[in-house]
C-alpha cells in the first residue's frame, strides 16, 4: 500500500486520523416526537411541544428510527447491542430548547464493527468503527438576518441522528476520503441516510494528530468540527497535519483544542481551547427507559437486509466476469448497480459495464440528468450492446445508434431497422465494394504489392466508408488482405 | 345540609345524584370558600368563571343521566400540573406567565371523568420544598394553625390546604419526596402518590423526573380511591408509565384484613423519635392487630442512606430538568442582556427562587467530570440497594406502616430550617425511600398531637399494590376517628 509520509527537512512523519459521523436518519417523523423530518419546511413549522422543550413534555422513542439504525449497525458489519440506553448531554444553547441533547453515552445501540474501503493503489483497507448511537439533532441559530437579532429554526431540532464513530485507523487523507464514500454509499444503499453534506444530513468531525513515522504513539489530537465535504475533509486532515508538523519541528506542544476549518483558505483555526472544553454532566435519561431489543427482532432486521456494496461487487466479479475497479465504480451507487444488472441481464456484461461507464454516464453528465431520469432505459442499453455482440451492427455504428437512444428513448433494434444500419457480413457484397475500391485506385495498389503493406489499412477504410460503416470490419479485413496477396 | 363543601367527594357525588344541590350550586360554594379563604394563600390563580361553565356541564349530565366518575366534583390543581390556557405557574417566577397550550394527562383524564376546576394551588417552587416557603407567590397558611401561622408542608402546600379548608372537594398533588404525604399528613388530609408509572407525567413540571408521581389530596380514603382511578392509567406519551390496568380502587375499601402481614420497620425508630409520633405509630399498629393483621418488625438496613441518596438523585436530574428554563422560548426573560450568555444569566438569577438555585447547582456539582462516580453513581447504587431492602422486606409482609413524618407542622419562617437547609431535609426521612423505590404510599390523619396538630400515618405497599394500601388505610380511618376541619 502506498503510504502517506509527510517529509521536512527535519524528518519524516505520519498523520492518524479518527472520524465521528453525524448522519440524519431517514424516518417520517422525529426521534422523540411525532413531527415531521421534512426539511426545507417554512422555519418553526415542524416542531412539537417535546421538540420546542414546553414543560412538562416528555419524549418518546420512534421505533422507525431504532429500525433504521439497527440496519445500519448491520451495514457496518457492526455488533448490536441488546441493550442501551439514553443519556442527557447538558449544554446551554439557543437552538437546543432544552438546553440537553438526548443521546446514548455509556450503552450505545451499535458496537464494534468495519468497513473496508479501496484505494487509488488497488489495495485495500479495514478501517474500525468504535460504536455508532442514536440522538437528537438540535434546531439552527440563523445569525445573518439581522445585526442585532438571531434567529431561532426548531425544525431541525429532534430529527434522528446516528453518531458514528471510528478508530483512528486513517494514515492518509486519501482514506478518509474513500470511507466517507463508502460510508455515504453504504448509508444510500440501506435507506437510512441520505448522505448529502452539502446539505447538512451527514457531518463529519476531523481529529487529527501526527507522529514521527514509524512509532506508535498518539499524540495530542485536535478535533476539526462539521467539515462538510469529503474533498474538505481531505484538505483538513493535510493541512491539520502540517500545522502539527510544524508546532513539534518548532520545539512546541500541540494543545488539544477544537478548531473550525475553513472551506475558504482550507486552513483551521481555534475554536474552544480545551479549558473551556464543556462539561456535559452525562446522566441516564430518566424520561426514557433502556433500549432492550430480542434477538428475533434484530434477525428480522437482519432479514430484511439487502445486498450491500461490497458483497455486490464480488458477485459482479466473480459471476459477472467484471474488473474490480469496473465493479467497484458501478457498485458504489446503488442505483447505479441496478441499472447495469438490468442491462446486463442475458447480454455481454462486461461489454454493458463498458458502455456504462464511458458513453452512457458521459450522456447522463451531458444532459445533467440523473440515472432515474435516463432516456435510455436498461433494457435497450443491454439491446444495443447485445446487436454489437451478434455482430448486427458494429461498434461505430452502435456509437450513433446510442446517440439517437438518448435524444429519443426509442429502442435499437427498432433504430437500426429504420435507419437501415444493420452490418453487411455478406462477403460477396463486401468484395464487391472491395474490387471496386482496386480498380479506384491503382496506384496504391501497386504500392502495396512493392512492399507497402501498411497500405492495407487504407484499403479497408476506404471501404467501410463506401459502406457507408455498415461492413463488418473484421470481414472487410480478412478479404482486403486477401484481394491484395492475390 | 349545612355546610356542602365539608362533604367528601362520594358524599357529594350521592347528593348530587339525589338531587340535593346542583353542581352549579356545588361549585358556588366551593367559590365561595376559595374567595373567603385567600387569606391561606392557597390558589395562585383562581378560574371561578370556567368552574361555573364546567359546572353547568354537569348539571345537564346529571340531568340526562349521563354521570361520568367525578361529574361536578370542584377540584384544585396544584399549580405544577400544565392546564390548557390556564396559567402555569410551578410557583416561580420564571414561569409566571406561562400558559400552556396542552393539558397534562393527569388533567385531562381527571377532565373527561366530569370535574369541576376551581384554580392552580399553589406549591414549593418547582416543587422543590417541604414548607409551602419557597413558593414565589409566598408561603401558604396551614388551616390548623392557631396563635402562630404554620406551614402546610410541602411542597403540595396548596393542595392540602385548600381541602382542609374545604376550598375545594379534592385536589391534585405531585410527590417526588413526599410532597403529596407530608401536606397531607400536616393538614389532616389523606393523600396517596402510586407506584411510579401508575400516573403519567406528561404535562407536569418535570422536578426530578425518576422520582415524580402525581397524586390525589382528599378529605378520605375512599376519595383518594375514587380520584386515584380517574387519574391513573397508561399512557404512551410518557414512556415511563406502565401498561397495567387500573383496577377499580373503590371496591377494594370492603374487606378484612385478618392475617394481612403489616411489616414496622425497626429503622424508623430512631433514638429521640418524637414519642407523640411514636406513640401514634405503635397505636395504629394495634389497630390493624385488633382487626386480625399480624404485625412484626422488619428491617430496611439502608434507610439512613436514603435521605443524602435522595438529595444527590433530586438534585441531578432536577438541574438538568429545569435547564430549559433559560428566557429563550417562553417565560420570563431579564432584560438588558448583552449577549446570550448574559441572558441566561441574568434570566436564572432573577427567575429563580434560592432554594431551586441551591439544587440547581447542588445536581450540577454532582454530575461534574470528578464528581459523577462519587455522588450520582455511588447514589444509583444506593437506590437499588434501598429498592432492594423493600423487596427483601415484602417478602415478609404484606404492607409496611410508618409515621409519616418525624414532626407536626411547624411555624412559617421557622430560623432552625431557614438557616440550614438540612433541618428542612430531615422532615422528608420517613418518605424519600418510597420514592427511591418507586413504590405507592399513602398518608393518613391518625389523631392530633398535644399541641392541636394533625399527625400522619403512612402504609407503604407492593409495586403497583395500591389496592391493600386502600383496604388497609379504611380500616385505620374508621378506628382513628380522625375530625377533619
Amino acid at each position: 500500500m502506498a503510504e502517506y509520509i509527510i517529509e521536512t527537512a527535519k524528518g519524516k512523519w505520519e498523520v492518524v486520523v479518527g472520524l465521528e459521523i453525524h448522519c440524519q436518519i431517514i424516518s417520517k417523523s422525529k426521534i422523540f416526537s411525532g413531527a415531521s423530518t421534512e426539511f426545507g419546511d417554512e422555519p418553526n413549522t415542524n416542531v412539537s411541544f417535546v421538540d420546542a422543550g414546553m414543560p412538562g413534555m416528555l419524549p418518546t422513542l420512534n421505533k422507525e428510527c431504532v429500525h433504521q439504525a439497527v440496519k445500519t449497525g448491520l451495514g457496518l458489519n457492526a455488533k448490536i447491542n441488546k441493550y442501551s440506553e439514553f443519556s442527557r448531554k447538558n449544554y446551554f444553547y439557543a437552538d437546543m430548547p432544552t438546553d440537553y441533547q438526548i443521546t446514548q453515552f455509556r450503552y450505545p445501540i451499535v458496537g464494534e464493527g468495519s468497513i473496508s474501503v479501496d484505494l487509488s493503489d488497488g489495495s485495500v483497507k479495514t478501517i474500525g468503527i468504535e460504536r455508532m448511537h442514536i440522538e437528537q439533532d438540535a434546531g439552527k441559530s440563523i445569525h445573518d438576518l439581522s445585526p442585532t437579532k438571531s434567529f431561532i429554526d426548531l425544525n431541525r431540532a429532534g430529527v434522528g441522528l446516528m453518531e458514528i464513530v471510528t478508530k483512528p485507523d486513517f494514515r492518509s487523507p486519501e482514506e478518509a476520503g474513500a470511507f466517507l464514500r463508502k460510508l455515504r454509499s453504504i448509508l444510500r444503499y440501506l435507506g437510512t441516510c441520505d448522505g448529502n453534506m452539502d446539505e447538512g444530513s451527514m457531518r463529519c468531525d476531523v481529529n487529527v494528530s501526527v507522529r514521527p513515522y514509524g512509532s506508535s504513539e498518539f499524540r495530542t489530537r485536535c478535533e476539526m468540527k462539521n467539515v462538510n465535504s469529503v474533498k474538505f475533509v481531505m484538505q483538513a486532515i493535510e493541512n491539520e497535519a502540517k500545522r502539527h508538523i510544524e508546532v513539534y519541528e518548532n520545539g512546541g506542544q500541540v494543545e488539544q483544542e477544537t478548531r473550525q476549518f475553513d472551506p475558504n483558505t482550507g486552513l483551521t483555526k481555534v475554536m474552544r481551547k480545551k479549558e473551556f472544553a464543556h462539561d456535559y454532566r452525562y446522566f441516564p435519561e430518566p424520561d426514557l427507559p433502556p433500549l432492550i431489543l430480542s434477538d428475533e427482532y434484530i434477525n428480522s432486521v437482519k432479514a430484511e437486509m439487502i445486498e450491500l456494496p461490497d458483497a455486490k461487487k464480488q458477485r459482479f466479479v466473480e459471476t459477472m466476469g467484471l474488473t474490480a475497479y469496473d465493479a467497484s465504480v458501478l457498485c458504489e451507487n446503488k442505483e447505479n448497480a441496478d441499472f447495469f444488472e438490468k442491462a446486463a441481464a442475458g447480454h455481454d456484461a462486461k461489454k454493458v459495464a463498458n458502455w456504462m461507464m464511458s458513453d452512457f454516464f458521459a450522456m447522463l453528465n451531458k444532459k445533467h440528468l440523473d440515472i432515474s431520469q435516463s432516456p435510455v432505459s436498461p433494457e435497450n442499453l443491454g439491446a444495443l450492446v447485445e446487436l454489437i455482440t451478434k455482430e448486427v451492427i458494429s461498434g461505430k455504428i452502435a456509437k450513433d445508434v446510442f446517440e439517437i437512444m438518448s435524444e429519443t428513448g426509442e429502442n435499437p433494434e427498432k433504430i437500426v431497422e429504420e435507419k437501415g444500419l444493420k452490418q453487411v457480413t455478406d462477403t460477396s457484397a463486401i468484395e464487391a465494394i472491395i474490387n471496386q475500391v482496386i480498380a479506384d485506385n491503382p496506384d496504391n495498389v501497386a504500392a502495396y504489392k512493392a512492399g507497402k503493406t501498411n497500405l492495407a489499412g487504407w484499403f479497408v477504410g476506404q471501404t467501410l466508408k463506401l459502406s457507408q460503416g455498415k461492413a463488418n470490419p473484421q470481414i472487410v479485413n480478412k478479404l482486403v488482405k486477401e484481394k491484395l496477396d492475390n | 345540609m349545612s355546610d356542602i363543601t365539608k362533604l367528601t367527594v362520594h358524599e357529594t357525588l350521592k347528593a348530587l345524584k339525589n338531587k340535593e344541590f346542583s353542581a352549579v350550586e356545588l361549585t358556588e360554594a366551593y367559590i365561595k370558600n376559595m374567595e373567603n379563604g385567600r387569606h391561606y394563600n392557597a390558589y395562585i390563580t383562581e378560574c371561578a368563571d370556567k368552574a361555573r361553565e364546567q359546572a353547568k356541564v354537569a348539571d345537564k349530565n346529571y340531568q340526562s343521566g349521563n354521570i361520568r366518575l367525578l361529574e361536578g366534583i370542584p377540584l384544585g390543581i396544584k399549580d405544577l400540573f400544565c392546564t390548557k390556557d390556564i396559567r402555569t405557574t410551578a410557583a416561580s417566577h420564571i414561569l409566571d406567565n406561562f400558559v400552556p397550550p396542552y393539558e397534562s394527562t393527569v388533567t385531562q383524564n381527571l377532565l373527561n371523568d366530569g370535574a369541576v376546576f376551581l384554580g392552580k394551588l399553589n406549591l414549593d417552587e418547582f416543587a422543590m420544598g417541604g414548607s409551602n416557603e419557597t413558593s414565589y407567590f409566598g408561603p401558604v397558611i396551614n388551616p390548623w394553625s392557631k396563635d402562630k401561622d404554620l406551614v402546610p408542608g410541602g411542597s403540595s402546600g396548596g393542595s392540602a390546604t385548600a381541602v382542609a379548608a374545604n376550598m375545594c372537594a379534592a385536589s391534585t398533588g405531585t410527590d417526588t419526596g413526599g410532597s403529596i404525604r407530608e401536606p397531607a399528613a400536616f393538614c389532616g388530609c389523606t393523600g396517596i402518590k402510586p407506584t411510579y408509572g401508575r400516573c403519567s407525567r406528561y404535562g407536569i413540571v418535570a422536578f426530578a423526573s425518576s422520582l415524580d408521581q402525581a397524586g390525589p389530596i382528599a378529605k378520605d380514603v375512599e376519595d383518594c380511591a375514587l380520584l386515584l382511578k380517574s387519574m391513573a392509567g397508561f399512557d404512551e406519551k410518557d414512556s415511563t408509565s406502565c401498561e397495567i390496568a387500573v383496577p377499580d380502587y373503590v371496591s377494594s375499601l370492603t374487606g378484612d384484613i385478618k392475617g394481612l402481614v403489616v411489616g414496622m420497620p425497626k429503622e424508623y425508630r430512631p433514638e429521640g423519635l418524637n414519642p407523640e409520633v411514636a406513640s401514634y405509630w405503635d397505636k395504629a399498629a394495634e389497630y390493624l392487630r385488633a382487626r386480625g393483621a399480624i404485625v412484626k418488625e422488619i428491617s430496611l438496613p439502608h434507610t439512613k442512606y436514603a435521605l443524602a441518596t435522595y438529595y444527590v438523585l433530586a438534585p441531578a436530574e432536577a438541574s438538568s430538568n429545569l435547564a430549559r428554563y433559560d428566557g429563550i422560548r417562553y417565560g420570563f426573560r431579564a432584560q438588558g442582556n448583552g449577549n446570550l450568555d448574559e441572558l441566561y444569566i441574568n434570566t436564572r438569577t432573577l427567575g429563580f427562587g434560592k432554594e431551586v438555585k441551591r439544587r440547581i447547582m447542588i445536581g450540577t456539582y454532582v454530575l461534574s467530570a470528578g464528581y459523577y462516580d462519587a455522588y450520582y453513581l455511588k447514589a444509583q447504587k444506593m437506590r437499588r440497594l434501598i429498592h432492594d431492602d423493600f423487596m427483601k422486606a415484602f417478602k415478609q409482609c404484606d404492607i409496611i406502616l410508618t409515621p409519616t413524618s418525624p414532626i407536626t407542622a411547624f411555624p412559617i419562617g421557622d430560623e432552625s430550617m431557614l438557616n440550614n437547609p438540612i433541618n428542612m431535609y430531615l422532615n422528608d426521612v420517613f418518605t424519600v425511600s418510597v420514592n427511591l423505590a418507586g413504590l405507592p404510599a399513602l398518608s393518613l390523619p391518625i389523631g392530633l398531637s398535644s399541641d392541636g396538630l394533625p399527625l400522619g400515618m403512612q402504609l407503604i405497599g407492593k409495586p403497583f399494590d395500591e389496592e391493600t394500601i386502600f383496604k388497609v388505610a379504611a380500616k385505620l380511618e374508621i378506628d382513628a376517628k380522625f375530625e377533619r376541619k
